[in-house]
């Protein structure tokens, strides 16, 4: 079983054995998997994929496990729907949303990651996993340590959304709720991972664990027939989803299994934490810390780790970066609800309003096939909606009362005013 | 200024194994420095042609010193700077 021939420094390329190592001795570089293609393009075929099963699983000669999946066997595979409604309201004509708010099991599409990092860590034989989390991978991580049979330590910042922080202790997980942003919480998790002999999914499990990120790019590959689409817009925290979209399409091109790899990446972020579109903009090579302020908590990452390698994907697909205001984020989120009916959390808002915007700026054109990586369930962050959504009508329960009430409603809509 | 280096898991092999070593500097890059010089491969493991690596994280009393002064942040007695490589985030 598996493909997987070591490591390898994505800076120096420097080759190690496979081991729960994650940084290069030489030179402090990523280390990422390396794979044996060519036994892969022998063995595996679209084909053979198709015939999969309908998980991320099908995938599973392109990521780093040695045998069975022994965690998040049902995650991914999730769909990819044509948008007509939003596409009309943006202006594009072949408008794709890549639906993650319905992943399983914890509704974002970090249920991909996890799998192969809890996977991984069984096969490693530890037997506690931790991570440090803006609130999905906190959700994912804990909820598959619990199916797992695994103890889990969970390093938060200590502002993070109520769903997300209950949606983790439910688990019975043990919660660390760090005093400042996750930056903060990551170098602790950093000096804490040189102490325990845990599995920190995003240290020591960091290059397998990340590998899941590649599902979603095979899966839009698949899903639109074995083609790459014109545009991808993605939700930028660390920039490792990005990095690893652009890492899928192009081992697709490799293997042959899409003609052509002419997919352009998008940035997307929060203009309250932009260091990565703040560099793409600028033209810069190496990005500059920031103190997120920004309502996308899953996005408030000041300090990208993948952010070197972003700003790279970015500009050789010829792809953009942009941001967007608090305001704009919840208009985003309003609009994808009310025109596709998917209520997505902040990130899914910034998207949406960053595609907007390279829209209005003419970087994506009406009849380009463009899909959105929608990436986390809006039930998650429900409490930014409060007052920015219509109230209910309080009515008693008679029927003279709900028709006057709303024939009163529907002349305040068509008049525009009270009566 | 005698401040205190603490040391990530891959260095470790060029400090006699330690995770925290004493340095002399009156900045960040003096103390570093000194410590490149106590300990042989430090300085070829934290530096590139240009300047520290860019997956090189240092932090001076838990803050990173690209918000202070960068590597000429002053230092002083009994602070603690710990270097730590670039990780993944969500």
């Amino acid at each position: 079983m598996g493909y997987t021939t070591g490591l390898v420094c994505r800076a120096c390329g420097k080759e190690y054995p496979e081991a729960p190592n994650y940084v290069c001795e030489d030179c402090f570089g990523p280390l990422e998997v390396l794979y044996d293609y060519e036994r892969i393009s022998q063995e595996v075929s679209p084909q053979r994929i198709s015939s999969g099963p309908k998980s991320m699983w099908r995938y599973e000669a392109l990521l780093p496990l040695q045998g069975e999946p022994k965690a998040g066997q049902q995650a991914g595979y999730t769909p990819l729907i044509h948008a007509r409604r939003l596409g009309e309201a943006l202006g594009l004509s072949r408008l794709y949303i890549k639906n993650d708010t319905v992943n399983v099991p914890s509704l974002s599409f970090k249920d991909r990651v996890v799998s192969v990092a809890v996977s991984k860590a069984l096969e490693f034989g530890f037997d506690t996993v931790a991570c440090a989390s803006t609130g999905n991978l906190a959700n994912s991580l804990a909820s598959q340590a619990a199916s797992a049979g695994l103890r889990s330590f969970i390093f938060i910042p200590d502002n993070l959304e109520e769903a997300k922080v209950v949606g983790t202790l439910v688990y019975d997980s043990q919660v660390v709720a760090v005093k400042g942003n996750y930056d903060d919480v990551n170098r602790l998790c950093s000096e804490v991972a040189s102490i325990y002999p845990w599995a920190f999914v995003n240290i020591n499990l960091r290059p397998y664990y990340s590998e899941g990120s590649k599902t979603f790019a095979f899966e839009i590959a698949e899903q639109l027939g074995w083609e790459s689409p014109d545009h991808i817009v993605i939700p930028v925290a660390g920039c490792s989803l990005l990095t690893k979209i652009w890492k899928g399409f192009k081992e697709l091109e490799r293997l042959g299994w899409i003609k052509r790899n002419s997919a352009m990446l998008y940035a997307a972020q929060a203009s309250g934490c932009s260091p990565v579109s703040t560099a793409i903009k600028n033209g810069w090579d190496t990005i500059r810390p920031v103190k997120p302020n920004t309502i996308a908590k899953s996005l408030a990452i000041g300090n990208p780790a993948d952010g070197y390698f972003g700003l790279q994907a970015v500009k050789e697909t010829g792809g953009y970066g942009e941001d967007v205001s608090d305001k704009e984020i919840l208009e985003g989120i309003l609009l994808l609800a009310r025109t596709e009916g998917i209520f997505a959390e902040t990130a899914g808002g910034v998207v949406v309003a960053v595609t907007r915007k390279l829209v209005q700026q003419g970087r994506i054109g009406r009849d380009h096939l463009t899909v959105l990586a929608i990436t986390g369930n809006g039930l998650k962050t429900q409490e930014i909606l409060v007052g920015k959504t219509p109230q209910p009508l309080k009515i008693s329960a008679s029927l003279e009362d709900f028709t006057d009430q709303i024939e009163k409603t529907e002349r305040r809509q068509q008049y525009g005013c009270a009566g | 200024m005698a401040v205190l280096v603490r040391i990530p898991i891959p260095l470790r092999r060029f400090v006699e194994g330690r995770p925290l070593v004493e340095a002399q500097g009156g900045t960040v890059s003096e103390v570093l420095g000194d410590l490149s010089l106590r300990y042989p491969g430090v300085h070829q493991r934290l530096y590139d042609g240009s300047g520290l690596r860019p997956f090189v994280n240092v932090y001076l009393n838990e803050e990173d010193i690209r918000f202070l002064a960068g590597e000429q942040t002053p230092v002083k007695d009994g602070d603690l700077i710990s270097v730590v490589p670039a990780i993944a985030g969500g």
